[in-house]
């Protein structure tokens, strides 16, 4: 990426950036208008939990691809703005859940204000180097060292596994995300950010194909534990139509159409794997969604769980196969 | 007080509290749902228009601003909490937010030193229209016990006004956004949850009202340490 490049989209967005959002619009315009005839058909006084549900989930989808097309426009600054955001709300959704206790105060103030801006300042300033180890190196082992001070080992070992766990998860991960700026490859100079509309696009696809696949056809479920809505016609319905979306991408990345079906598929799996992580998290914590912030979907890890499951695996299969740092 | 007195420059200046009163309030507001964004849960204490008594845990110095963020706006501004006079006339700057912001029914907790019978000073602000915010712990409780002993003002309040509603709130979580003796708040997410009103039976028992109340206050509570 040069130095030169956020700056130009600040002032145009890339041709290619104007016509996925245009079609992402597109898509959400005949989404709201079916989830309106559904809702005047099954659920005209509001009673339908599922037609509300979809309504809620579409009404949040159009802020989230808002904020998205905004960040995306703005630029490298922008995504590192919005993903930062992202991992400090659910950053707060984690640890929210965990069993932490006063010892771990510094600790847990150090992961929020220093650890979580660092790490987003260290991929704004494109420092690889650090930037890939500073959580699972620096943050490892100063965090324990932070809440050991304090005294308290009630649980300690538990407590700082629980904290360094969400500081992986919800920002070490996430933050692979805006790290795809980061990447230099040859012939798509300065259209990083379709990478990341790419990452996004399929994970998210996905995790919608999936929901309306089992919606549509479901009957095996998967993880009757873990996640009673995931079925088995969902889950490859789903994959498959989200590997089609992806190689039907193709144009707006540096892959051909058969690898970005492979990508695509990779991000699927991680993403459909990561969704289930998460649900074991929340079972085992007694909770049904991680938060409220986003009307219809719970919080912000609910949404993104996929997404940080697929962040790193893509961001490092794209980096060794294409990019020349 | 400003208030009682006449001329130009004691109303400006009046105003001029007021307005500052009401900027700071919506930055305490603000302030709170960045930190905890904090939700209030209504469970069969439908929210209303209706004069009450809130009860709640006491844990932190923020748990009556959590309840008040919660609250609607037009409600806010008529429910008041109360409050330890000890504490928030202190100093200058916790007078102001105390009487001016936050409008507290300031008590002296101290017997000896007592001028006003606090049941009386609360129920005058509910005869005033105002709800009330009421911790009948008495004090923060810093311990690992959910929730320490009640007090009996909340008894005596409720003998002295019986048609009012009593309504118990389970602050949760935010002990752990601001322990004692920390002064950085660590944002994690906190809940204000309201259960059904209770009333004082006309022959309860002082003791068999408190412990009835605080049986409805812990069932609130969520299991454990969960949130």
């Amino acid at each position: 990426m040069t130095d030169d490049a956020p700056p130009r989209f600040l002032v145009s967005p890339h041709p290619d950036l104007v016509t996925l959002l245009i079609a992402l619009f597109a898509v959400l315009v005949a989404a709201s208008a079916i989830g309106y005839a559904l809702e005047r058909r099954l659920s005209p006084d509001g009673n339908n939990a599922v037609i509300e549900n979809l309504n809620d989930r579409i009404r949040s989808w159009w802020v989230m691809v808002i904020a998205m097309a905004i960040a995306l426009v703005a630029g490298k600054a922008g995504v590192v703005v919005l993903f930062a955001l992202c991992s400090f709300a659910a950053l707060r959704e984690f640890v929210t859940l965990t069993s932490t206790r006063r010892g771990d105060h510094w600790a847990l103030a150090g992961a929020f204000f220093i650890v979580l801006p660092a790490q987003y300042w260290l991929v704004y300033a494109d420092w690889y180097g650090l930037y890939s180890i500073f959580i699972p190196v620096y943050a490892f082992l100063t965090m324990p060292i932070v809440a050991a001070l304090r005294g308290d080992t009630e649980n300690y070992l538990v407590r700082i596994s629980e904290v360094q766990w969400a500081l992986m998860i919800t920002v070490f991960c996430a933050s692979h995300v805006p790290a795809l700026l980061t990447l230099q490859i040859p012939g798509y100079e300065g259209r990083n950010l379709l990478l990341i509309a790419f990452l996004v696009l399929v994970v998210q696809s996905s995790d919608v194909l999936q929901y309306v696949w089992g919606k549509l056809a479901g009957r095996t479920r998967i993880a009757p534990k873990l996640s009673p809505s995931k079925t088995v016609e969902g889950f490859v319905g789903g994959a498959l139509s989200a590997t089609a979306l992806g190689a039907a991408l193709s144009w707006m990345t540096p892959f051909t159409p058969f690898q970005a079906a492979l990508l695509s598929l990779v991000i699927v799996l991680m993403g459909f794997f990561g969704g289930l992580v998460m649900s074991a998290i929340k079972r085992d914590r007694g909770v049904k969604d991680w938060g409220h912030m986003i009307a219809g979907h719970g919080g912000f890890i609910d949404r993104l769980d996929s997404v940080v499951f697929a962040a790193p695996i893509f961001f490092h299969l794209v980096r060794y196969g294409w990019s020349t740092v | 007080m400003a208030w009682g007195s006449i001329g130009g420059r004691t109303t400006l200046r009046s105003l001029l509290r007021l307005a500052m009163a009401a900027v700071a309030a919506q930055a305490i507001v603000t302030f709170a749902r960045l930190v905890t964004a904090v939700r209030g849960v209504w469970h069969g204490a439908g929210l209303s228009g209706v004069q009450r008594v809130y009860f709640a845990n006491h844990a932190s110095h923020g748990d009556f601003i959590l309840i008040w963020t919660v609250l609607p706006k037009r409600l806010r501004r008529r429910t008041r909490p109360v409050a330890g006079a000890d504490y928030w006339l202190k100093t200058r700057a916790r007078a102001f937010v105390g009487r001016d912001v936050f409008n507290a029914v300031l008590i002296e907790r101290d017997p000896e030193r007592r001028l006003e019978d606090p049941v009386q000073q609360m129920a005058q602000a509910l005869d005033e229209r105002s709800s009330l915010i009421l911790f009948p712990e008495g004090t923060r409780n810093t311990g690992d016990e959910p929730l320490l002993p009640f007090r009996t003002g909340l008894y005596h309040l409720a003998r002295a006004r019986p048609g009012i509603e009593l309504v118990p709130v389970w602050i949760a979580n935010l002990n752990r956004v601001m322990p004692k003796g920390e002064f950085l708040p660590v944002p994690l997410i906190c809940t204000v949850t309201f259960g059904a009103p209770i009333h004082v039976g006309e022959a309860e028992e002082k003791d068999a009202f408190l412990a009835r109340a605080r049986d409805a206050l812990l069932a609130l509570a969520p299991n454990g340490r969960r949130p």
